[in-house]
């Protein structure tokens, strides 16, 4: 093969022409934007540079946002193609490389930079801190994150797109049966993202044991912290796993290794296996901290204290302990024998079980509660009946000898869906509303929010509830189209036009931004929504060091007794504060990782051992740099703090 | 910065005892990537394909040396640790040394190894059996290879700045991971090397 034909796209289509003269326009559009108003200083200062786990935070938000568009519009390609029978939309090798790229940005490169940005943002405030306990590692997480993020989405424009599905098993996923380059970005570009997770996780495991508040013991934080931090403690466990995965199927396709190929040796049972040990945990990774907003909402718009705060915890270790045990169950067909899967089947089911528990606890929460209806708790209100449905087929599922029926069916698309879409996407749009005037200082609108909330639902259960029908009737999963006499149209049309309004309230989301940012109130305060914990404490906006004097913490819901007991929270006079110099390292060390990804796709050896000496020089460069950080002076501090409370009114 | 003297320098400083934490919880992460290709070399150990065996290529002398290198670098850090803590800048430089040099050999011959198995037919593309072998090996030995510029870099840290609480802090978490570096060896020798050859 010509050296240059590698890079061209193996199936091109009219589609991804236009996506390519997108991007490139884009592209242009924002070179030229920024240069027109001459900003690369200021982007290169603030944000290229910066180790403000605000600042941060608000880039994983951003990339959360754009992976969001992207993996929608390969949702709604997907639902148009089989909206009808015989359609020719899409063809069978571009649907393959459809729902593997849906399936991948959702998860690793949507939900999880969602779930980020709300540890980076939150945490530190929560737990009364100025900053996370590494912010350098911090940025260099987001950075590798970003970098793995791009590297994958460039690959249906440069080569192909990965086409052997989210979980890429082998032998399919291996050279003989995926040629093109497409599966070697799918090994590298999550390596490299999963690299900055891991490190995200031993970061924020690290802050949340070592920088609480004085008086803020494990047992008196809040429940978004506990829950970040029990999910971070299973990142730290299950990422490991996807790390060696990854490298062992990299070898596979690079440099033939015969890991899980079907001849000399090789297992392709362990491909999955592998795969799951982390993907199962990856799921709960997920949802723990979407379980944590919930919690935070709910209680703030019941006016009442969690009800229950100790079994929350509780549930959450026992859901995070046997997220590491339930892996077979998704391949109960692939013949593991009766006894393995019925062991699977149990424990599968038992963790429905502190699930449960965590659903009591937010109904009793709302018991004798004076609830209020602002947009977040609209979609808590939505989630609990629409999530409790999804777990309800989750236990289905679990059933091993059902399962042979519903195994590899559009059930089970049905079923995680509900699960993800009102546990996760629900708690980030309801979490990103709740958080979005601490963040910017004014709320999103209201009406148009609960039109969003309210729009979402109907299209959600019209485009998922159909599927549990068809997948009960034999549809499966990952086939490109149907025949007229399977009867699967009209439920499928019924699904499509669900997806459409899906696709309607998205975009009301985001002429709800336009619009807040153009007539919203500036004039909001520190608390809009009568908040309880310690984030709504400091000013809007929140000034770098976050807290002028560190709080002092005697209960659970520390920002709510100083509201209504009278506790005071900041004791003593304002101190020089030290803070992290920004630093240009995590960003140019990730751009030698994007070439090293690059080079190592398409097996440009020379590119990626410069790649990787630079890599490496960057490592050494930071072993011998000096970096004592800077100090705030008292009268700076002062000045902030004077500014920010004449804003406030 | 705030300096606590009654701790050991390496804890001397809020930000020291923040990175040796966050070292351990690597080090959970690292035991986790380790027991993943453990799992990975049981299941594959007996699927050799055309390929030779572990009893069949496994060989017992550079095995033996590479141990009793590995295990001695450990105990001399222990050593160059305790120094570090008595204050005495010269004799934990000379420990270190002995350790960075210990690892050397060790990599030497793990080198020749690696140079043996390819001679003997068992490539990283023989089977699946030589893969996982290699790799686990292999990852172990890039780790003592990345472990060995770390501690010369630490080495010439102190030369030049002397016992600060911040290269103390350096020194002891390099400790931490030459330790758990050879724990891993340890396994390795056992439930590989013994495993296979009896």
């Amino acid at each position: 093969m010509d050296f240059f034909d590698r890079f061209a796209v193996p199936h091109p289509s009219f589609l991804i022409y236009g996506a390519m003269v997108s991007i490139a326009i884009a592209m242009i559009a924002v070179v030229v934007g920024i240069t027109y108003f001459k900003k690369w200083g200021y982007l290169w200062r603030e944000w290229l540079t910066t180790v403000d786990h605000k600042r941060i935070g608000i880039m994983y938000l951003i990339v959360a946002l754009l992976m969001l568009f992207r993996g929608g519009v390969d949702a709604i390609m997907m639902r148009y193609q089989l909206s009808m029978p015989d359609n020719t939309f899409l063809d069978s090798q571009h649907y393959n490389e459809v729902f593997t790229t849906h399936g991948i940005v959702m998860i690793l490169f949507m939900a999880m930079p969602f779930i980020t940005f709300f540890f980076n943002y939150l945490i530190p405030l929560q737990i009364g801190a100025r900053d996370v306990a590494f912010p350098r590692l911090n940025a260099l997480s987001f950075w590798l994150f970003f970098m793995g993020a791009m590297l994958f989405n460039m690959s249906f424009v440069v080569g192909g797109s990965p086409d052997a599905g989210w979980t890429s098993y082998f032998p399919l996923a291996g050279n003989e049966f995926s040629t093109s380059v497409g599966t070697n970005y799918y090994m590298i570009a999550i390596q490299i993202a999963g690299m900055g997770t891991l490190m995200t996780g031993i970061n924020f495991i690290t802050t949340i044991l070592k920088m609480r508040a004085p008086g803020m013991k494990l047992m008196k934080m809040p429940m978004f912290t506990w829950s970040a931090f029990i999910a971070n403690v299973i990142v730290v466990f299950a990422f490991p796993v996807l790390t060696v995965l990854l490298a062992m199927g990299t070898m596979d396709r690079l440099f033939g290794t015969n890991f899980f190929t079907t001849d000399n040796g090789g297992m392709d049972m362990l491909w999955a296996n592998l795969f799951w040990v982390w993907g199962h945990p990856e799921v709960y990774i997920l949802i723990l901290p979407a379980f944590g907003l919930y919690s935070e909402i709910i209680s703030t718009f019941a006016r009442r204290n969690l009800y229950g705060y100790k079994s929350m915890v509780a549930s959450m270790v026992v859901i995070s302990i046997f997220s590491f045990l339930v892996w077979a169950h998704h391949f109960f067909t692939m013949g593991q024998g009766p006894l393995t899967n019925s062991i699977f089947s149990i424990t599968t089911m038992a963790i429905a079980v502190p699930t449960g528990v965590k659903i009591f606890n937010w109904l009793f929460t709302l018991w004798k509660g004076k609830i209020v209806f602002p947009t977040p708790m609209l979609y808590s209100i939505l989630f609990i009946p629409l999530f409790t449905l999804g777990g309800v087929t989750g236990v289905m599922l679990a059933m091993s000898a059902a399962d042979y029926q519903y195994h590899n069916t559009m059930f089970l698309v049905a079923h995680f869906h509900n699960v993800i879409i009102p546990g996760v996407v629900y708690a980030m749009i309801a979490g990103l509303t709740f958080y979005w005037p601490k963040m910017f200082g004014f709320m999103l609108n209201e009406k148009l929010g609960k039109w969003t909330a309210w729009l979402l639902s109907v299209g959600f259960v019209l485009a998922f509830i159909p599927m549990y029908i068809t997948g009960l009737d034999g549809q499966a999963r990952r086939m490109y189209t149907y025949s007229e006499s399977t009867g699967f149209s009209a439920l499928n049309m019924v699904s499509f036009i669900g997806a459409a309004i899906m696709a309607v309230a998205f975009a009301l989301l985001v002429y709800n931004i336009y619009y807040s940012i153009r007539y919203a109130s500036r004039d909001i305060g520190n608390d809009p929504w009568d908040a309880r914990s310690l984030e709504w404490a400091t000013h809007t906006p929140v000034p770098e060091y976050n807290f002028a004097i560190i709080p002092e913490v005697a209960s659970t819901e520390a920002f709510w007794d100083s509201k209504k007991k009278g506790h005071e929270l900041f004791k003593g006079k304002i101190e020089k504060i030290h803070m992290p110099n920004n630093s240009p390292i995590p960003f140019i060390m990730s751009c030698l990782f994007f070439a090293f990804g690059f080079s190592m796709v398409f097996s440009i050896w020379p590119v990626a051992i410069i790649a990787l000496i630079g890599i490496l020089a960057c490592l050494t460069y930071r072993s011998f740099e000096k970096d004592h950080g800077r100090y705030i002076s008292v009268e700076e501090i002062k000045e902030t703090e004077a500014k920010l409370r004449g804003a406030k009114k | 910065m705030k300096v606590d003297n009654s701790l050991p320098l390496e804890y001397s400083t809020e930000e020291n005892s923040l990175k040796i934490l966050g070292f351990w919880i690597f080090l959970g992460a690292e035991i986790m990537l380790f027991a993943t290709l453990f799992a990975a070399y049981f299941t594959l150990e007996n699927r050799l394909g055309n390929g030779p065996s572990g009893a069949e290529i496994f060989e017992i002398t550079p095995v033996l040396v590479e141990t009793l290198l590995l295990l001695t670098s450990s105990f001399v850090i222990g050593l160059g640790i305790h120094a570090m803590r008595l204050g005495n800048k010269k004799a934990m430089m000379i420990f270190f040394s002995i350790t960075l040099l210990l690892g050397a050999g060790f990599l030497g011959f793990e080198i020749y190894e690696f140079i043996h198995y390819v001679h003997v037919g068992a490539t990283l593309q023989t089977s699946a059996f030589t893969a996982i072998l290699l790799t686990t090996l292999g990852t172990h030995g890039l780790h003592v290879t990345f472990g060995l510029f770390w501690g010369l870099f630490i080495l010439i840290q102190i030369k030049k700045r002397g016992l600060t609480p911040e290269t103390a802090n350096k020194s002891f978490i390099f400790s931490l991971y030459w330790h758990f570096l050879d724990i891993i060896w340890i396994f390795i020798f056992s439930f590989i090397y013994l495993k296979g050859m009896m």
